[in-house]
């Protein structure tokens, strides 16, 4: 199988690779693949972390290492990247609503000012009410905080703006 | 960069990574322990995100020292011994009541804050943009310290005294969050790190302001323990006897 591989290909294959905590995008619509380079059959992929702290990015990495020698690649380097920070701005467009269909209430976009953006109302991934209030910075993984919907009357996961 | 440069930031860096990485530990200790399920969900991130920014800068430091950053930074963290660690004795402390945990994470982070935007300016680009990453993560620390701080400061009379007791405690120590590193003029001739005075008086006087909101006073007078930050306390070893254990029963495994 081994042999030189097209950048296109190499993209294609991260398009199908998915968060290991968000199931429903992908790496690349999630944002966090920087870039990619390929000679001949040398992969390299610049790796950004949503949080520093994500354990999800040791199983990304692993993944991305796995599924491009499955495409022929003799070597894959994966490069953690900082610059510029990985932004919720970065999530794709059309990755918006299969967030919001897994229960996860996308952040507001642009970031700009903080503070306005966590105190406008998000709305409710599953009812659509902005009767809603935050309940917490911190949720169950770096990427996420926990509002609450009173139409509802539960709470619910949200994207952090960064 | 010149070798000699290299190392002095690279030993400054380490400061830094030691820090977040042992405070990161005493955060953790609250997972399942925390006064409010919202508050150990809090922790356990706080926890993580400063772990996170530990590896962020054992890498830095890995790089710095010819080092491969994947495999060295565990190294750093689970094979050294307690005193060739360089972190500062105030995140050494046992994790004590949730005041004491408060009041010692917002001294630590509102200096961070502070630190971090100095950072930002180091003419070594990969410290520059690290830093520029962390600040971004560094906000909702903020936010959520801020708001713990006045909530207890202008609590109950049993809130507020516990908050004033932990300040009375810590205050000392945070002489040690600007100390400046070994041969400091020659980093900041370089431009690659910033002088500490400056960052002292700035977060000197934020956190005053914050501290006077919620009604605590600052005890000025009796300075901290003398020594760097190759001085630490007792119980930094017995953390580090449980934090290393696991790698240690087998130092050749791979996780």
């Amino acid at each position: 199988m081994a042999g030189p591989i097209s950048v296109e290909r190499v993209w294609a294959e991260l398009g199908e690779i998915v968060d290991p905590e968000i199931p429903v995008v992908s790496l690349v619509e999630l944002g966090v693949i920087r870039e990619v380079d390929v000679r001949e059959d040398r992969v390299r992929v610049a790796l950004r972390p949503t949080f520093a702290g994500c354990p999800a990015l040791h199983v990304m990495r692993a993944q991305i290492g796995e599924r491009l020698r499955a495409l022929g690649a003799a070597e894959v380097e994966v490069e953690i990247v900082l610059d510029p920070p990985w932004s919720t701005d970065d999530i794709a467009p059309e990755a918006r609503p299969k967030l919001a269909a897994f229960g996860l209430a996308p952040a507001p976009s642009p970031v700009i000012v903080l503070e306005e953006i966590l105190t406008a109302p998000r709305a409710c991934p599953r009812c659509g009410s902005v009767d809603t209030v935050l309940r917490n910075d911190f949720g169950p993984t770096p990427c996420r905080m926990i509002h609450y919907c009173r139409a509802c009357l539960q709470p619910f996961e949200a994207m952090k703006p960064v | 960069m010149r070798l000699e440069l290299r190392s002095l930031l690279a030993d400054a860096l380490l400061g830094l990574a030691d820090d977040e990485m042992i405070l990161a530990h005493r955060d953790s200790e609250w997972t399942g322990h925390a006064p409010i399920l919202e508050e150990d969900i809090a922790f356990a991130n706080i926890a993580l995100d400063e772990m996170g920014h530990a590896g962020i800068w054992y890498r830095l430091v890995a790089e710095l020292r010819g080092e491969d950053p994947d495999s060295y930074p565990d190294r750093l963290v689970f094979h050294r011994a307690p005193d060739e660690f360089r972190c500062i004795r105030m995140v050494e402390l046992p994790k004590g009541d949730w005041a004491f945990t408060i009041v010692r994470q917002f001294l630590f982070d509102s200096a961070e804050v502070v630190r971090l935007q100095a950072l930002q300016q180091s003419h070594h680009a990969p410290l520059a943009k690290a830093a520029a990453k962390i600040a971004v993560e560094e906000r909702y620390h903020d936010r959520h310290l801020h708001a713990w701080v006045r909530r207890l400061g202008l609590g109950t009379e049993e809130s507020h005294r516990r908050m004033q007791t932990a300040l009375d405690q810590l205050w000392p120590d945070t002489v040690q969050l600007f100390e400046p590193p070994s041969h400091e003029s020659e980093l900041t001739a370089a431009g690659l790190f910033p002088a500490a005075e400056p960052m002292a008086a700035e977060w000197a006087e934020g956190a005053a302001a914050t501290l006077a909101d919620a009604d605590l006073k600052i005890q000025r007078g009796t300075p901290g323990m003398n020594g760097g930050r190759e001085k630490h306390t007792d119980h930094l070893e017995l953390l580090l006897a449980e934090m290393q254990s696991v790698a240690r029963l087998e130092p050749q495994a791979s996780w």
